[in-house]
């Protein structure tokens, strides 16, 4: 084995080991845990079979092997990306309403209390 | 002293189904029962429906799922004192005449966690084989955490003693709550044990685990329970 495919394979278990840490202590929802799992366990397979990219590259009538990498990586992180932003305006949409809801409870509250006095 | 006990009904547009439910947990003598629905941020007339039925209920401004719904109404039930919290669905599925079962195990033994299981009884309610495998593979999983027999993980119908709504309103997954509850409360050292119910096919509404979705549910819930067993192993 190669001394880049051990490399590869020690950084990705690191890696793993990272998403894992931040799972436990609740710092990652197992929602977004799962693409990151999925992103290193592809990692760990390409760094195990080193004529992958070749024959996905074949697969896929690539010329250049490295330019399958870097068109394949993109494409992934725009979606990821677009994903995220999704995600970030449904939590602001969320946000807005809860702060909606307590201020017309305060409201509420505030009438009750001084119809009482 | 009679116990007081906290109906909780989860429901994400349940209209259909609610008013006859509510109707048949009145009918329940015996016990001193409050109900309480959850209106998950409903989009059809289950608000309507709820204030006809006049039932306390909590009415969440953002749809949190069923997970986040049950833990509204544990929290609710620890602020008022309840001494036991029952999760009836709001789909029919859970027939409020299958409650005693739940309540006599639980003041017979004492049981932290008692759940209404569809596979311990004969007339057992019948799913798709898919979802049978399924099941068998959350009974195998969640046999290897938490170290007991249970077979149906996936049943929402369950009691909740005081211990356990502690433990539940401090923290109870969002999504998919079942299965990895059980990896939950069997690491804070409660008991768990099945009853043997009949259950009732939905009366309304639709399953919230739906065929696309299935893969999904055993992946999530197979990393929860794992990491929920390494997450309270280290306290």
């Amino acid at each position: 084995m190669a001394r880049i495919q051990i490399l590869a394979i020690i950084v990705s278990l690191l890696f793993l080991a990272y998403i894992s840490y931040l799972i436990i202590k609740g710092k990652l929802r197992e929602e977004y845990a799962i693409t990151w799992i999925i992103c290193t366990v592809v990692l760990i397979v390409f760094s195990f079979w080193r004529n992958g990219l070749e024959v996905m590259s074949h697969l896929f009538g690539v010329y250049e092997a490295p330019n399958l990498v870097f068109t394949a990586a993109i494409f992934v992180i725009l979606i990821y990306l677009l994903h995220l932003s999704v995600v970030n305006s449904k939590l602001h949409t969320n946000n807005k309403k809860l702060a909606q809801e307590i201020a017309l409870l305060k409201e509420k509250i505030d009438t009750l209390t001084k119809d009482k006095k | 002293m009679e116990k007081r006990i906290l109906i909780i009904i989860p429901c994400y547009n349940e209209e259909a189904s609610l008013p006859s439910l509510v109707r048949e947990l009145r009918a329940v003598t015996g016990y001193h029962i409050s109900i309480l629905a959850v209106n998950d941020c409903s989009v059809d007339n289950t608000a309507e429906v709820i204030a006809q039925c006049s039932v306390n209920a909590l009415h969440l401004p953002v749809n949190l799922g069923i997970g986040g719904a049950m833990q509204s109404g544990f929290l609710y039930a620890r602020e008022n004192g309840f001494d036991i919290a029952i999760q009836v669905d709001g789909d029919g599925q859970h027939p409020p005449s299958e409650l005693h079962k739940l309540i006599e195990h639980h003041l017979a033994n004492g049981t932290n966690v008692v759940i209404g299981s569809r596979f311990l009884s004969a007339s057992a309610f019948r799913s798709t084989p898919m979802r049978r495998i399924g099941i068998r593979y959350l009974h195998f999983l969640s046999r290897l955490l938490t170290g007991k027999k249970i077979y149906d993980g996936t049943s929402g119908f369950r009691l909740f003693d005081r211990k356990a709504i502690e433990v539940a309103a401090e923290l109870y997954p969002d999504e998919y709550p079942e299965p990895e509850s059980l990896v939950m409360f069997s690491k804070a050292g409660l008991s768990i044990e099945e009853v043997a119910v009949d259950m009732r096919p939905r009366q309304g509404g639709i399953s919230s685990i739906r065929n696309f979705a299935s893969f999904y549910y055993i992946v999530k819930v197979s990393i929860a329970m794992c990491y929920s067993f390494i997450r309270h192993s280290k306290k």
